[in-house]
């Protein structure tokens, strides 16, 4: 149970790393490009977008705590 | 993207990576035992070899749609993550990675730890400490060879590209004996950052659907775009945490 957790715990590190609403939010954003697509709409402005709104936000969250 | 782009892209990952584990390798060499540390060298490429093999062709039976959601997704999280971490080091807000400084830490504790002889190994240790490093770093080359390569059908291209980048790190690095402390490494890191996170937004994009104005020629946009907006971060940041300095009032006599 340990290793698995141990496991789990790499694999958690090496993909979400230190900052998981990073993951979440790109996540969100690719469901939201699919979902606007769909709907027929020009949709390639919504992940650089994401990356405009998520990467200052992640820093800043470090940049406040000093 | 073409062959160029991908080899650059790759390449420069894997030199990245390729100076941290030259590190940790050096040290539990230097330290310990050479011909145990080799031996955790030679097992780690192999079990890497062994994941890109299978992993690679794998991910190229994916329909492209399906591929580069997954994968455009997966880079772009990552290239965020190598993204944030040199912005904040750019910034002054997470200490530089210094070579020199991570091998003297190694050092000290490959020095400090006992010796035990396992499994045909001369020094477990010394075995352990280079296959965990020579792994760990190029796991995150593998991925990058396996998502770049099977995205672009030229898996073979990146593996070159990679093979290459460890060819020049090893053999400089033990022409120098010594960590490579003179390589940017904080700046390659950044610049590998933007091409990550770049790629990410494209190949995510198209495939969650997104139909790129001017198709693979958006590249040549999203690339700079993504520099300069985490060269103008750092500089807000730095402006921001800057101390304040105030001027000294000068006392009359």
């Amino acid at each position: 149970m340990a290793r698995l957790r141990r496991f789990l715990a790499f694999w958690y590190d090496f993909v979400v790393g230190d900052d998981w609403r990073v993951a979440v939010a790109v996540v969100v954003a690719l469901a939201v490009t699919f979902g606007v697509s769909q709907a027929g709409v020009a949709s390639w402005w919504i992940l650089p977008v994401a990356v405009v709104l998520v990467l200052p936000l992640s820093v800043w969250r470090v940049a406040r705590k000093r | 993207m073409n062959g160029g782009a991908l080899f650059l892209a790759v390449f420069l990952a894997c030199a990245v990576e390729a100076v941290e584990a030259l590190t940790i390798v050096l040290a539990a060499g230097t330290a310990r035992d050479w011909r145990s540390a080799g031996a955790g060298v030679v097992s780690a490429v192999a079990a890497l070899v062994v994941l890109v093999a299978v992993l690679g062709p794998a991910l190229s039976a994916v329909p492209l749609g399906g591929l580069r959601l997954i994968v455009g997704g997966l880079l772009l999280v990552f290239g965020l993550q190598w993204l944030r971490k040199a912005v904040l080091r750019a910034s002054g807000l997470k200490a530089l990675h210094d070579e020199t400084a991570a091998f003297g830490k190694e050092l000290a504790a490959a020095e400090a730890a006992p010796r035990e002889r396992k499994g045909g190994v001369r020094d477990w240790y010394a075995f352990t400490l280079s296959f965990k490093g020579v792994f760990l770093e190029g796991l995150e080359v593998a991925f990058i060879v396996v998502t770049f390569g099977s995205n672009q059908h030229a898996v073979p291209l990146a593996a070159v590209a990679a093979l290459a980048a460890i060819a020049v790190v090893v053999v400089t690095g033990f022409a120098v004996r010594a960590p490579l402390a003179r390589v940017p490494e904080n700046s390659l890191k950044f610049v590998v950052g933007v091409m990550l996170t770049a790629f990410g937004v494209y190949w995510g994009s198209e495939g969650a659907g997104a139909v790129w104005p001017g198709s693979d020629a958006a590249l040549l946009g999203i690339v700079p775009a993504v520099a300069l907006f985490a060269l103008g971060l750092v500089a807000v940041l730095k402006q921001i945490t800057a101390p304040r300095t105030v001027p000294a009032r000068v006392e009359e006599a």
